[in-house]
């Protein structure tokens, strides 16, 4: 196997707040290979938006981050500032998640263009700025005769295709989008997963797709990572995680989804945890159908099993760590709805 | 989601209505920190200073603010600081510090009134035009945004003019001039509130229950609309000591014999700083600066204290704890 | 686990008085506010029609599902049904009232009936009044409740009914206190405390997260049980529409484009825009095939609407009758363009003068060449066009491509707009099932 572009190994970011840090990603490990889309996927409070944007270095002030994030060989974690920019654009890409409110209304696509081309490669003349841009623009559908409109003259699934698109023309080598089409109409979402998945076989990117809709991890991604408070409980191949999912929140959660072929409705109890606070030892315990004894007391431990999937549940073991009686079921109290999310 | 959604603590015994409100409006108070809580709690103790003095003038000041005599000799005219007058005594024979003093007392009464009539006029204005839109709303903005255009102490002048040949020149009189002049400050601000709220979801919540534009204005829009008007209210405060204070050095305030005031005093104290007399300006000055200052730092302060845009939380450094990694189990199988 | 419900056999043999709500020709139009001429002029600068021609019935407790995209109408349609959007034309006849037209103090006793849920429950619920006070609020507004005592049992019987217990630690709960899945429970508790025949449900669950979503549309039929409720389930998300609708109207563009029974639409969907609808909703299945075939373009702008029938620029089985226009024309060229290299892209362009002369023409269709072509040039390159594009459904819609001058002309067929006729045991707006155009159609 090639080196990963990406790889995170015990990657925690932390936010301080008044009641004490708040643990939004807790220890993850994760690679991201050249040409492959890695679903991260969780609900509301699971920590996976903040990972994005620590990856690129986006996190407020407040923020620590420690462990490590090697791109392409660099460490992240510790660079300073000024080096972290400069790869953020021609390295590292981004694409957010509400194009309506991301590009510039008082700036033509055009001056969007130059302004990042400017700064990354300066080289290039306006001409050679504006066959880069209408490259690029042209790969995601967008006319080169709009190449002088403003953003408020498109509609929201082209604006983020113009965001798609500027973010590709620097090539980067790995990119993340931070929940892409959720703001989007159900056909237009098609549109672009369909557009994402031809740029990358072309542009061979590797992919951080954020998302808590697992249709769209199903259908654009290689390998998913399933994230519950601050802490990846699965990672592994799509099509392995989704037939035979190992931990219990990746099953509870793919029989919540409500499909087309929904016969029978199915929630979780209880709600995500406060991450200032999560419970001890596994974190999922309490809302977790199969938990047993040992699952309150030890944080479980990752395991990676035969079919290539890691994940943390002691349903899996290792055995030889669990005490007396841990694998007694877990008696707790029934979760009302007072306490639900 | 962009932001990190922290799920509420369930549970907890059910807060008391009227506890949390105060505590709504306390928590940011406690919880500001450097320049907006030192802004704040400066402003608030000058203000209170300033309040003590008004309240209990008559215990403070030594003598009346229209007394030229005590014990049977008259004061001295301008006579210097010194023992018996400690800032002093002006041409008309008055002891300087009671007159500070009992000025106070008149700036207070006259600002709390000026205070009440414009919010009691101006901010149900500012509802219903908002609200209401249409033709209500236009005329409205059209006189109030005339009043606007007005150098405001041209208008307060104007005003007290007009409503001294009705009322006489005395406290209320100057009040409800000074009133004319806030109006519209509390209008526009409650006005745009209105305007943006009543888009919420919650107001249309309202309309679909059936509710009627009365109740949807009283008990949907105003607490959730209300929230800038102190900040408004503690800086017309402010303005308004300032507006008597001119008023009275033009000559246009309060008569000397009804109460003391410290524009009037002002004035009369042009002509001895001429002749070398400085105590009978400095005091009234420094008091009126003083009052305005003390009343413009808690504006200032609760508005950074309660705007959640202006507001710094106290973000603390995080120290992570060291972490042993744990590399994948190798695993034959599950468990 | 709770399951399915059994689906309502809408009002067979019942006749009317099964019917609740009667719409007919419902129309919500916004003016728009134009540009400085027209406003010194005083004419309307063109209209948004939300809402352009909806008729339907809708049936004692039955769920209509009200299923669209953005642009849709189906939010302002079902604001309209309540009365919170006025509707500009058309009747809702609704306990033998027209509810059009009628001023806002004769609708307000109404409200008692005709219900709404929101969508985002973080807005729905005034900041500053707690529960007890604000799920009372509407018997208070009406008159229903007599003593303090008597409210608050009716309060409390509300939030049992929903859920929210022990109901003695929700009483004095403020909105900002419960997470999500809370509020929405409590807006439910709201919106049926005086127990309404009607409940038009908005999105009520897509902002929750998924886990959370199962539990408001279980309780979404928990109280249809209990109260005999009729819901209108407006959603863009086909599979809860699926799962818990009778009937499903799919709406494009402020019309319906097909209307009936659950199972018969998700079975046997006739209109070209509910099919790619049901194509491009993402399974949460590796293996399922995710179909290639995604209408191209996006939902145009209302206040500007397509000739003809409204999807056919987006339609891959549209046809000469569908309504084209010289829009449409450039948006194929342009679209054309970015397939192309860049040099057959700067050659072929150079030909035409600015696209922007063909919006808003219709019928014959003038197409200027560029200064230094002619018309000949032009004409000549769109039948080239043509004759590569085999697929491409507006070449169906072009009679003629004829040269002249400095212009070529293109003449594009009669275009109708498709009205909503029954097809079986649905209802359809479109040409390929309208007997009178279907020997035209394509083979499909």
């Amino acid at each position: 196997m090639t080196e990963p572009v990406l790889a995170a190994e015990d990657l925690r970011v932390w936010y301080g707040t008044e009641r004490g840090p708040v643990r939004a990603v807790d220890g993850v490990s994760f690679e991201v290979h050249e040409g492959e889309t890695l679903g991260l996927v969780g609900e509301s409070g699971c920590g996976k938006s903040t990972l994005g944007r620590a990856i690129l270095g986006l996190l407020p002030r407040g923020a620590a981050m420690d462990g490590s994030l090697r791109f392409k060989g660099t460490e992240l974690v510790g660079l300073p500032r000024k080096e972290l920019e400069g790869m953020r654009g021609p390295e590292l890409g981004l694409v957010f998640q509400e194009p309506m409110t991301r590009l510039n209304p008082l700036m033509r696509i055009s001056e969007h263009f130059e302004e990042t081309l400017k700064i990354h490669e300066p080289g290039l003349g306006k001409k050679g700025m504006k066959e880069r841009a209408t490259e690029a623009l042209r790969h995601v559908g967008i006319p080169p005769s709009r190449y002088d409109h403003y953003p408020h003259e498109f509609s929201g699934g082209m604006r983020q295709r113009i965001m798609i698109a500027l973010t590709l023309v620097l090539r980067p080598a790995f990119m993340v989008a931070d929940e892409p089409t959720t703001a989007l109409d159900v056909l237009v979402e098609a549109q672009i997963l369909r557009l994402l998945g031809d740029l990358r076989q072309n542009f061979r990117t590797a992919m951080l797709l954020i998302t808590h809709n697992l249709g769209i991890v199903a259908e654009a991604c290689d390998r998913v990572a399933v994230m519950y408070a601050g802490r990846i409980v699965e990672i592994g191949d799509a099509r392995e995680v989704f037939a035979e999912p190992q931990h219990p929140y990746t099953r509870e959660l793919l029989a919540s989804t409500i499909s087309l072929h929904t016969t029978g409705l199915h929630s979780i109890p209880g709600a995500p945890p406060d991450l200032a606070d999560p419970p001890a030892g596994c974190r999922f315990h309490p809302r977790c159908p199969d938990a047993m004894r040992v699952c309150e007391q030890r944080e479980p431990v990752p395991v990676r099993l035969e079919t290539g999937q890691v994940t943390e549940c002691w349903l899996h073991g290792p055995a030889d760590r669990i005490p007396e009686n841990g694998t007694e079921p877990l008696e707790r109290e029934a979760i009302s709805v007072a306490d639900e999310a | 989601m962009a932001q990190l959604t922290i799920s509420p603590t369930p549970g907890g015994a059910g807060d008391g209505g009227g506890r949390r409100g105060i505590r709504r409006l306390i928590g940011p108070i406690a919880q500001a920190q450097g320049l907006p809580k030192w802004l704040l709690w400066s402003g608030v103790i000058l203000t209170a200073l300033f309040v003590i003095m008004a309240v209990f003038a008559p215990l403070i000041a030594p003598y009346d603010f229209a007394q030229y005599q005590a014990h049977g000799h008259t004061f001295p005219k301008q006579g210097a600081p010194g023992a018996g007058h400690i800032w002093g005594t002006t041409v008309m024979q008055f002891d300087v510090f009671s007159r500070v003093v009992y000025g106070a007392r008149t700036a207070l009464e006259v600002m709390i009134l000026a205070v009440i009539f414009s919010l009691v006029i101006g901010v149900p204005l500012g509802l219903l035009s908002g609200y209401f839109g249409g033709w209500l709303d236009r005329v409205l903005v059209l006189i109030m945004d005339a009043l606007f255009a007005f150098p405001y102490l041209l208008l307060a002048i104007v005003a007290a003019f007009l409503l001294s040949g009705i009322l006489g020149g005395g406290v209320v009189t100057a009040a409800l001039a000074i009133t004319v002049v806030y109006i519209p400050q509390y209008f526009r601000v409650v006005r745009n509130s209105t305007l943006s709220a009543r888009e919420a979801t919650y107001v249309e919540a309202a309309r679909a229950i059936g509710a009627k534009p009365g109740t949807i204005i009283t008990k949907y829009l105003f607490s959730n609309v209300v929230q800038s008007v102190p900040v408004i209210a503690t800086l017309n405060a402010a303005d308004a000591i300032s507006t008597l204070a001119g008023l009275g050095f033009l000559g246009y305030g309060i008569q000397p014999t009804d109460a003391a005031e410290w524009g009037y005093d002002l004035q009369r104290a042009i002509d001895d700083a001429g002749a070398g007399i400085w105590w009978t300006g400095i005091y009234p000055g420094i008091a009126i600066v003083l009052a305005v200052t003390a009343l413009t730092l808690v504006g200032e302060g609760l508005n950074d204290v309660y705007n959640p845009t202006l507001r710094r939380r106290r973000i603390g450094k995080v120290i992570l704890p060291p972490r042993a990694l744990e590399q994948p189990i190798e695993t034959k199988g599950d468990a | 686990m709770p399951t399915k419900l059994e689906p309502q056999t809408a009002g067979e043999g019942a006749g009317s008085d099964d019917v609740l709500m009667d719409v007919r020709d419902l129309e919500v139009h916004f003016a728009l506010r134009g540009g400085i001429v027209s406003r010194f002029t005083g004419g309307p600068a063109g209209a948004v029609r939300a809402v352009d021609g909806v008729t339907f019935q809708l049936h004692k407790g039955e769920v209509l599902g009200l299923v669209g995209e953005s642009g849709s109408g189906k939010t302002t349609l079902g604001r309209a049904l309540l009365g919170l959007v006025p509707a500009t034309g058309g009747s809702i006849r609704y306990a033998g009232r027209e509810l059009v037209g009628l001023g806002e103090r004769r609708m307000r006793p109404l409200r008692r009936d005709l219900q709404m849920a929101f969508q985002d429950p973080h807005a729905s619920l005034n900041p500053s009044m707690d529960l007890q006070t604000a799920i009372g609020h509407p018997l208070r507004i009406h008159g229903m409740a007599g003593s303090d005592a008597e409210l608050r049992e009716k309060v409390t019987g509300a939030l049992e009914r929903v859920g929210l217990a022990p109901v003695e630690r929700f009483l004095t709960k403020f909105p900002a206190d419960l997470s999500g899945g809370q509020k929405q429970r409590a807006v439910f508790a709201r919106a049926t405390i005086m127990d309404p025949k009607l409940v038009v449900a908005d999105e009520p669950a897509s902002m929750l997260d998924m886990s959370v979503r199962a539990k408001i549309i279980e309780l979404m039929q928990g109280l249809k049980r209990e109260l005999g409720l009729t819901y209108v389930y407006i959603t863009h998300d086909l599979a809860t529409a699926k799962f818990f609708c009778d009937r499903i109207a799919i709406m494009y563009l402020g019309r319906i484009v097909e209307l009936g029974p659950t199972a018969e639409i998700f079975a046997n969907p006739r209109h070209p825009y509910t099919r790619s609808l049901l194509a491009a909703v993402p399974e949460p299945d590796p293996r399922a095939e995710v179909s290639r075939e995604v209408p191209r373009g996006e939902v145009p702008d209302a206040a500007v609407r397509p000739a003809g029938c409204s999807f056919h620029p987006r339609c891959p089985k549209a046809f000469a009758v569908c309504g084209w226009e010289g829009r449409d024309l450039r948006a194929l060229l342009e679209q054309r363009w970015t397939e192309l290299t860049e040099e057959a892209y700067l050659a072929e362009s150079a030909q035409f003068a600015d696209l922007a002369a063909l919006d808003g023409q219709v019928g014959t269709v003038t197409v200027p060449a560029a200064s230094g072509h002619d018309g000949e040039e032009v004409a000549a390159r769109l039948r080239r066009i043509r004759d590569e594009q085999t697929d491409e459904p507006l070449w169906r819609g072009v009679t003629d491509i004829a040269a002249s001058g400095t212009h070529a002309t293109v003449v594009f067929h009669a275009g109708t707009d498709p009205t909503l006729t029954e097809t079986g045991p649905v209802e359809v707006a479109c040409h390929l099932h309208d007997p009178q155009y279907q020997s035209q159609a394509p083979g499909t």
